[in-house]
């Protein structure tokens, strides 16, 4: 088959934020452009993964080729489906640099949300064409032309030129693809040049290997060629090359403007990195597509199995998932509380979700999850310099200065809560960088914050505060100087590795204070006083006791009571297992997984 | 040699419901209780036969290995779906299978003294009849203060009953207004003495730690128990049975909490005024003049074989323990129907076995034999014994007394004969014991998952 005349083909990304119906506009275009028939359509086609059907979020962007004819003349669309989630922006960056145009969909009922802003500030960035299109148009509570301004306003514009389509009845749909057809730049590419693709995503499938999602820039990539990848320069034959619509479908090649996959037979996404450029390695490139970026970790946490004997189920699930993930890292950790485990590494607590609930749904596991961390880069006095993933691990001694990772903040939110989120804001060690009014009533709030005090239930009280309304979203800013110190906290003198946390020094205290009395309630009494301390080195800030057992004993015991009791102590015998010790204290494994629990859940 | 063979007769009937009680037991009319004596003579008759069909197998166990006894529902069976072990401890266990006298009968409840002293009569009658009642057995009867007077003492004495457990549980009428108990306390003394008029001897029984009760009225009830000159004394920790309406009215803030601190001091108070007053302690729960020990209640914590009879009781013969269906009337159905009310049952194995030896025998002021520890158990006993829960006591040959009004104890020999775990005393050239100190009392069950 020969290629493309890159003049026919559009390539385009829907930029949305959760629940404003992204997937559902897309199954309508599949069964619009005849690509996918009304009858066997699955709910959300482009969404594979339950975990993502189940959260309506897309975390795999792939891309499907569907024809569509304005005219006598008939074009090859692909649609790139784009992750919407805030710790996935570099890989919504990849995705959106294969494009020449982007939809901006946004919910007619509750306007524009701030992940979508930043997704749509990288479209600009990239000189993509922007299609507005206001979606949900059928909900009774829907505000077509207050939306339509506000986006005027955004993109510049009339509003009349906000499309307006219901994903759920179809309606403006086929208006859309033809204005997709309109006005979106074809491709331009050199076709005589060396072959380069753009790597915009790369998933692992059990039966063929690593799929690589391709976008032809230059040049031609041809079936049974040998490839390149100019980031690590490692070769791979071409077993297959195809275009999905829907399904797999194996080509003689891609030209320029074209958007395919590519198998190798690789086992590990790594090899496959997404941003990386593939060339052919008869006619290397010279130079490579710009933007590349190794996918670096941001948040930490350590994963222990709650039943020990799990660990080596674990160790394979995480390689396993590692193989379709090049972001996330793992290395083994002990942990006097929780005994073996890793510590992993993760682009931010969605993505840890997402991995802590894939392990649990898909290989079954139980797991306690410490609370999430930032990377800390302390200089001690000699000048040598520590990356500290875990803060039991932080340095004891002269430290000189600790840097922590900061991020530029986009909250958009209604008016009304403009002072909660400054309040929570200023409580986060936040600056503000500047504040705009996206319409008369919705405003944008740009801030410098901590990573580490977005981490920590950031997410949830904004929530809590603006009643839902406001949303948020942030982009890594580099490192900042900041006085941290690290807070451990003490059972009877012992350290209690899973709780040491770094905080600010402003907030060592409360810090101190919450842990020790949370801790008060879940510790069981024992048969010796228990004091539980919170300290800054050997500077106690916090204490609370939990005072010794004084009665733990049946009353009666005749007859009956007699097997009761037996069978009683057999289950206790068996609770024992999972009860932890630290020093002489036993704790059940419950009470760890209880005071964990209240910071891990809150990035809903 | 066998242990001793013990009887329980459960009467599952009080006047009211008490709201603390999650007991087996029913509100029933005069025709429930009567069809109940029949029905529980009945089972009487075929726990007899029982016995009788697993004693003369011995010669059969014996010869075929792989043969089990299920004494609960009178029936050998044979095959393979025993545990591995069986064999041999049905060889092993098959003496203590046979027909023997028992060396106590207790009637519990519920409220035994609802049935009629002639009808309490004629059940001690029948367990004479079919197994037998040894020389100086104890014969004990719970008794509700209230239900009882002279003539109904003598009549239970006249059957040969030898003791009665009077559920006093508080002195203070606040109290036993809280536990639902409808008896004047006053009437105590007087039913006591009435009893020793009667030639019975006279435990009572206290609660503490009622909601509501302070130290002072813990206090007051303690001595007016001893007041009462009795020469044994229980006292239980009121517990919070879940689903009881007591348990409801503390979930719904109508009732204080039971708060297990104060329930400790109050347990240390009545343990320094009973030692004072000479009843000594020897298990939990329990205190006596030397030799007066519940002999029927030492053998559930010593490893007596025991016959369970009645709705919901609990049988342990050997390895082997069973029950029966709670439901009087289903109770009832079955033993009119000639089957065995058996619910339902297990055979205990050397696991289990030992398990309940270090949790039962460590109640007792006896104590626990070292060697009765695993390895892992024996490792924890130092520092059980830093932390003051329990001393390691060295054998001794102090021999067991005799209750000064119960002359006939020393005689037959349940305490000197059956078995040496009686109170206070070590056993001749014996191994040291590990006995539980009074801060470890409160914590037995601790101490024990130490040791298991």
């Amino acid at each position: 088959m020969s290629s493309l005349d890159a003049q026919l083909i559009r390539n385009f990304c829907i930029i949305a934020h959760i629940d404003h119906g992204k997937s559902t506009l897309a199954d309508r275009m599949l069964v619009k452009t005849g690509v996918v028939d009304q009858r066997t359509m699955r709910d959300q086609y482009l969404d594979r993964m339950d975990i993502e059907r189940e959260r309506g979020i897309t975390i795999k962007s792939q891309a499907v080729r569907m024809p569509w004819t304005v005219g006598d003349q008939e074009y090859t669309l692909n649609m790139i489906d784009t992750p919407g989630h805030v710790d996935f922006s570099y890989e919504v960056s990849r995705s959106l640099a294969a494009c020449e145009g982007a939809v901006l969909l946004v919910d007619a009922a509750q306007g524009i949300e701030a992940q979508t802003l930043a997704n749509l500030y990288l479209a600009l960035e990239g000189d993509l064409d922007i299609i507005p299109v206001l979606n949900k148009i059928d909900l009774p509570a829907a505000q077509p032309d207050k939306y339509a301004e506000e986006l005027a306003h955004l993109i510049g514009g009339s509003p009349d030129d906000c499309l307006r389509v219901s994903g759920k009845t179809g309606q403006g749909v086929a208006e859309l693809l033809d204005d997709i057809v309109r006005q979106v730049t074809p491709p331009a590419g050199d076709a005589d040049a060396p072959a380069r693709a753009l790597i915009f995503d790369s998933v692992y499938d059990s039966y063929r290997g690593v799929v690589t999602y391709v976008r032809v820039v230059d040049g031609h990539l041809s079936a049974r060629e040998r490839i390149a990848m100019m980031s690590t320069k490692a070769s791979h034959e071409l077993l297959e090359i195809g275009v999905i619509s829907p399904e797999p479908t194996p080509t003689a090649g891609l030209a320029v403007g074209e958007v395919g996959y590519l198998i190798t037979g690789v086992k590990d996404v790594r090899q496959s990195r997404v941003g990386d450029t593939v060339t052919g390695s008869t006619r290397p490139a010279q130079e490579a597509l710009a933007g590349y970026r190794d996918p670096k970790p941001m948040v930490f946490s350590g994963l222990y199995p709650i039943d020990g004997s799990d660990y080596p189920a674990l160790r394979d699930a995480l390689d396993k998932l590692k193989l379709n993930d090049a972001a996330f890292t793992y290395e083994p950790e002990t942990s006097a509380a929780l005994g073996f485990g890793f510590r992993c590494g993760f682009l931010g607590l969605l993505h840890l979700e997402i991995i802590r609930e894939r392990l649990e749904r898909e290989f079954g596991l139980d797991l306690i999850s410490t609370a999430p961390n930032v990377v800390y880069e302390v200089t001690l006095d000699d000048g040598s310099v520590y990356q500290v993933t875990n803060p039991s691990e932080f340095p004891v001694g002269k430290i000189a200065s600790v840097r922590e990772p900061i991020v530029r903040a986009t909250i958009l939110t209604p008016s009304e809560f403009t002072g909660a989120i400054m309040d929570l804001c200023q409580s986060r060690r936040g600056a503000m960088l500047g504040m705009d009014y996206l319409s008369q009533d919705r405003l944008e709030l740009r801030y410098i914050l901590p990573l580490a005090e977005i981490v920590f239930d950031f997410f949830d009280q904004l929530k809590s505060r603006t009643k839902g309304y406001a949303s948020l979203d942030y982009e890594p800013d580099g490192t900042a100087e900041a006085d941290l110190v690290k807070v451990d906290v003490l059972l009877q003198g012992e350290q209690v590795d899973a709780f040491s946390a770094i905080v600010h020094k402003d907030k060592a205290y409360a810090y101190g204070v919450m842990m020790v009395g949370r801790l008060r309630k879940l510790i069981p009494r024992q048969q010796f006083e228990v004091p539980i301390q919170a300290a800054i080195g050997s500077r106690v800030i916090a204490r609370e006791n939990v005072r010794a057992l004084r009665k733990d004993v049946l009353a009666k015991c005749y007859g009956g009571d007699i097997t009761r009791k037996r069978k009683l102590l057999e289950k206790q015998k068996e609770g024992k297992k999972r009860m932890k010790t630290i020093g002489r204290v036993e704790i059940p494994q419950e009470a760890f997984i209880a005071a964990l629990a209240s910071d891990v859940d809150s990035p809903k | 040699m066998a242990p001793p063979f013990q009887i329980y007769v459960h009467v599952p009937f009080c006047a009211r419901r008490c709201g603390y009680c999650d007991f087996n037991t029913y509100v029933a009319g005069p025709e429930r209780r009567r069809a109940f004596v029949n029905h529980a003579l009945a089972e009487l008759e075929m726990a007899g036969a029982e016995l009788d069909a697993a004693g003369s197998l011995r010669s059969v166990v014996n010869n075929h290995a792989p043969t089990v006894l299920t004494p609960g529902s009178g029936m050998l069976t044979s095959g393979n779906a025993a545990v591995g072990a069986a064999p041999t401890l049905a060889s092993r266990f098959i003496h203590r299978l046979a027909r023997r006298p028992a060396q106590s009968v207790f009637f519990g409840g519920g409220t035994p003294t609802l049935l009629s002293a002639v009808e309490l009569a004629r059940l001690v009658g029948a367990v004479r009849r079919i197994f037998g009642i040894a020389p100086g057995a104890e014969v004990t009867v719970e008794a509700n203060p209230d239900t009882i007077g002279p003539v109904y003492l003598e009549t239970l004495a006249a059957a040969g009953f030898t003791r009665l457990s009077l559920g006093m549980q508080s002195a203070v009428p606040r109290i036993l207004a809280a536990l639902d108990r409808s008896h004047d306390p006053a009437r105590l003394p007087e039913v006591v003495r009435a009893a020793a008029q009667a030639g019975l001897d006279v435990s009572v029984d206290l609660i503490y730690g009622t909601p509501g009760e302070s130290l002072a009225d813990w206090e007051a009830s303690l001595r007016a128990a001893l007041d009462l000159g009795v020469r044994h004394i229980s006292a239980y920790a009121l517990s919070l049975e879940p689903h009881t309406p007591m348990a409801r009215r503390i979930a719904a803030g109508q009732l204080a909490a039971i708060d297990p601190d104060q329930q400790a001091e109050k347990y240390e108070l009545a343990d320094r005024l009973f030692q004072g007053a000479g009843l000594h302690w020897y298990e939990i729960s329990n205190w006596s003049r030397p030799g007066c020990e519940s002999r029927h209640n030492l053998g559930y914590w010593t490893g007596a074989d025991w016959r369970g009879i009645g709705p919901g009781a609990h049988s342990s013969m050997a390895a082997e323990r069973w029950w029966n269906v709670k439901s009087p009337v289903a109770y009832g159905r079955a033993l009119e129907a000639g089957r065995s009310p058996k619910a339902g049952g297990e055979r205990l194995d050397q696991a289990a076995l030992a398990l309940e030896r270090v949790m039962l025998r460590l109640r007792t002021a006896r104590g626990l034999d070292l060697a009765a520890l695993s390895d892992s158990g024996r490792a924890a006993v130092p520092d059980l014994v830093a932390e003051g829960l329990v001393r390691v006591v060295a054998p001794s040959d102090r021999s067991a007394a005799a209750c000064p009004g119960g002359a006939e104890a020393g005689e037959a020999g349940f305490a000197t004969q059956a078995s040496p775990d009686v109170s206070g005393g070590g056993t001749p050239g014996g191994v040291p014991r590990l006995v539980l100190t009074r801060r470890g009392r409160l914590l037995a069950d601790l101490v024990t998952r130490q040791l298991v």
